[in-house]
């Protein structure tokens, strides 16, 4: 049943605007013709930076002393250095914890709960509800970031809230600063998943649900065995791309706790940061960057996986 | 059809912002020569320098500087760019303005403790040139003159005062804790004592402060830390080995007297003391209202505290003492302090290094080296200024740390040495979160020191000749 109904929006427009096959090559090339200035513009400012970033891995660059006069290359010497370093094994760890826990877990089931919810709901309600996740989402993230601080604070609103039901609060920023972080990353980015789903949910013909109620599927047997493999396409790219934005969220942390206490906090982005521009390291920080590609492929991989295996 | 209208539509965008690009690097790249760059006529200077927190006093000195030199030089004009950012990152910001000459500012203001770096990454002009047609330079003492040589022997900057460092304390707070007024401790013992007495009888008054990790940088490094290490036996460089020193019990023990002051609860909160407004908290805070019974800070503070600081006070010449610093167990000198300070530079990607080093040679008059001394709450470097009595008596700490200097200790200047002091502020603060252990955080230390100066071989365990 479930393969009867196709995803729309995955279906890319092929082969009717390249022109067809049987043209000879040179038409193509001057039909490439005008493409040459935007390729052009993408070389210098798209693959420049990162290749540049892939040579100043491998250097010794800095901003200060001996490595900002004379560049010296320096092999594999950066990746050698943080894998033995304590603090990047450490911030490797939290960027993984970081992204289970706020991206993966938090705002992907968050997300789904919010369209499933809104589409049974009434308009007041699904207005309300969505205006409000997704005013989360347009708030700059610095101003996000100072409100979430406000809240989790040691005299903040949570703990304001945690006391009045005589629950104990806790210093959630320097007690349990990761949590912190995953919760208010959890707040902002819910809305791009919510949408995600919202759009998803909405391409699954109501019949469906409808014979599937018939045939006496109960609500938590109709989402698992009918809706879910519905959207499982969307799921997957709704997994790949909160991955690929919270493995890279900086503004959020840093403005929170600067990746503190000590480095509990410390998530790549940030421990790139300190080592690029507080501690002038050019070259180590942008080999941690590489590293961080590295990983952003790694999960994407694993999630394109799951959507050619779906396709196939 | 619709995408190869698209495609058009694209490049010609793409022509567009070619074009545009390319007639701004034009325009921008001939900007220097409309300066009049070599001439000493009339020309526009940049001066960078850090501004942080709420204090206006080098902004109010550089607006008074910069009318003197336009009157005196008519054309030129003078922009002050005030860098506002904390320690750390000041330090950033000015070296990636320093690395390209669109951005490069005529002076920045440096601290001696990277002015090495920044003379091996090539960031800086040598003065010599300049020096040597120079009549006031022999006034300046021949320390300072260090302070900003190269290890080229190239002068790099032009010191315009230098600091020292001891325990300043709250007489009031001292008196209903029942300790002396005149509170002189010997040894770290005694430092503790006082505070634990303080934590004990005065509840509600943070005891003791020192300056550790890293959002408050090398004033954790330097004024925290290393107040400390230098009272110990070890130093953190072998100057007649030429290298650096790691394993040494010295730093065990003054990370185990910081873990001490913060397990115990003898000092701000950790989460209080992470703050990167911590400095100026304790300036026009703490200090003043009486939050704080000792703090462990520079001979500057009280430039808070004047009419033109950031929070008047003019009581604290009789409601705070100062004593110096104590040795680990009273031994050597008995007492410790350091000393860095600031100096004025010129980028090597100065436009105008010529008006520039006019504007220098203004800020070092001796009329407005001795403005900024007694404004800046600086210790003089110019000795007409240092004997001159309306600065001696210009506050009530002047004398005590001017003395200090006798004793005071220079960081080791070389260009490792911020890496260096990155690493000690990384292991305080990871002992006073309670992150690692004393020993464990010295261990992490020696290894990254070992990576920073190029292997073992570059390293001693003895602390000999500091």
């Amino acid at each position: 049943m479930t393969t009867t109904v196709a995803p729309t929006s995955a279906t890319a427009p092929s082969g009717k605007s390249t022109g067809g096959s049987g043209k000879p090559k040179a038409a193509k090339l001057v039909r490439m013709l005008p493409l040459s200035p935007a390729i052009g513009l993408m070389l210098v400012f798209l693959a420049g930076p990162i290749i540049y970033c892939v040579y100043a891995a491998f250097t010794n660059m800095a901003l200060t002393g001996p490595g900002a006069a004379n560049v010296k290359f320096v092999g594999l010497d950066n990746f050698r250095k943080a894998f033995s370093s304590g603090a990047f094994t450490n911030s490797i760890w939290l960027t993984l914890v970081f992204t289970l826990i706020s991206a993966i877990i938090g705002q992907n089931t968050l997300g789904l709960g919010l369209s499933l919810l809104m589409r049974r709901s009434t308009k007041v309600v699904r207005n309300f509800v969505g205006t409000a996740v997704i005013g989360a989402w347009v708030l700059p993230e610095i101003v996000a970031a100072y409100l979430l601080s406000a809240f989790f604070n040691d005299d903040g609103t949570l703990n304001v809230m945690l006391h009045a039901v005589g629950l104990p609060g806790q210093d959630w920023l320097y007690g349990a600063p990761i949590i912190a972080v995953s919760l208010a990353n959890i707040w902002r980015g819910t809305a791009f998943s919510m949408l995600v789903y919202s759009a998803a949910l909405s391409e699954i013909p109501k019949e469906i649900e409808e014979s599937a109620a018939m045939d006496g599927a109960g609500g938590w047997r109709r989402l698992l065995f009918v809706t879910l493999p519905m959207i499982t396409r969307a799921i997957m790219t709704n997994l790949m791309l909160i991955t690929l934005q919270t493995l890279s969220v900086f503004g959020l942390i840093y403005a929170m706790t600067r990746g503190g206490p000590g480095t509990k906090s410390q998530t790549l982005p940030l421990y790139m940061y300190e080592q690029a521009f507080s501690f002038s390291q050019i070259g180590y920080g942008t080999a941690i960057a590489l590293v961080m590609l590295a990983i952003g492929a790694v999960f994407s991989l694993i999630y394109l996986r799951g959507l050619n295996s779906e396709a196939a | 059809m619709v995408t190869r209208k698209r495609f058009m539509a694209a490049a010609a965008a793409g022509a567009l912002l070619l074009g545009v690009s390319a007639c701004s690097q034009g325009s921008t790249t001939k900007q220097p020569d409309a300066g009049g760059a070599q001439s000493s006529g009339p020309a526009h200077i940049k001066i960078a320098y850090q501004q942080w927190g709420p204090g206006v006093v080098m902004k109010n000195f550089l607006t008074g500087v910069k009318s003197e030199y336009e009157a005196a030089h008519p054309g030129s004009q003078v922009e002050i760019v005030p860098v506002v950012a904390s320690e750390n990152d000041y330090y950033t910001k000015i070296q990636l303005m320093m690395r390209s000459p669109n951005t490069a500012p005529d002076i920045v203001y440096e601290d001696t403790f990277l002015i090495n770096s920044d003379i091996t990454a090539g960031y800086l002009k040598p003065l010599d040139d300049y020096i040597g047609k120079w009549d006031q330079w022999s006034q300046f003492e021949d320390t300072a003159k260090g302070a900003a040589k190269g290890q080229d022997g190239k002068t790099y900057g032009v010191p315009d005062g230098t600091d020292t460092r001891a325990l300043w304390y709250n007489k009031q707070i001292f008196a209903k804790a029942g300790l002396p007024a005149d509170w002189q401790p010997k040894t770290w013992d005694d430092v503790l004592s006082a505070a634990r007495t303080i934590k004990q009888k005065v509840p509600g008054v943070i005891p003791f402060n020192m300056y550790s990790g890293k959002p408050m940088g090398e004033a954790s490094a330097m004024q925290g830390f290393e107040m400390l290490l230098y009272g110990t036996k070890d130093t953190l460089y072998n100057y007649d080995q030429k290298k650096w020193v790691v394993g040494s019990q010295g730093f065990k023990d003054s990370l185990n007297f910081v873990k001490t002051v913060f397990s115990e609860g003898l000092a701000p909160s950790p989460k209080d003391a992470l703050s990167p407004n911590m400095g100026s908290k304790v300036g026009t805070e703490l200090l003043p209202q009486s939050k704080l019974a000792i703090d462990l800070d520079g001979s500057w503070i009280y430039g808070n505290w004047l009419k033109s600081g950031a929070k008047p006070w003019p009581q604290w010449s009789t409601v705070l003492g100062q004593t110096a610093m104590p040795t680990q167990d009273g031994s050597g000198k008995g007492k410790v302090s350091l000393s860095g300070g600031w100096t004025w530079a010129i980028p090597a990607k100065s436009k105008n290094p010529d008006a520039a080093w006019d504007f220098i040679k203004t800020l070092q008059t001796q009329k407005n080296a001795a403005k900024y001394a007694t404004d800046g709450a600086q210790i003089a470097v110019r000795k007409d200024v240092a004997s001159d009595a309306a600065y001696k008596s210009s506050s009530a700490s002047t004398q005590f740390f001017t003395d200090l200097v006798s004793v005071t200790v220079y960081r080791p200047a070389l260009p490792e040495y911020p890496k260096v002091s990155n690493e000690i502020i990384t292991a305080m603060e990871s002992v006073m979160t309670g992150q690692s252990q004393p020993d464990a955080a010295a261990k992490n230390y020696d290894q990254a020191v070992e990576g920073i100066v190029g292997g073992k071989d570059s390293t001693t365990t003895q602390s000999t000749g500091q």
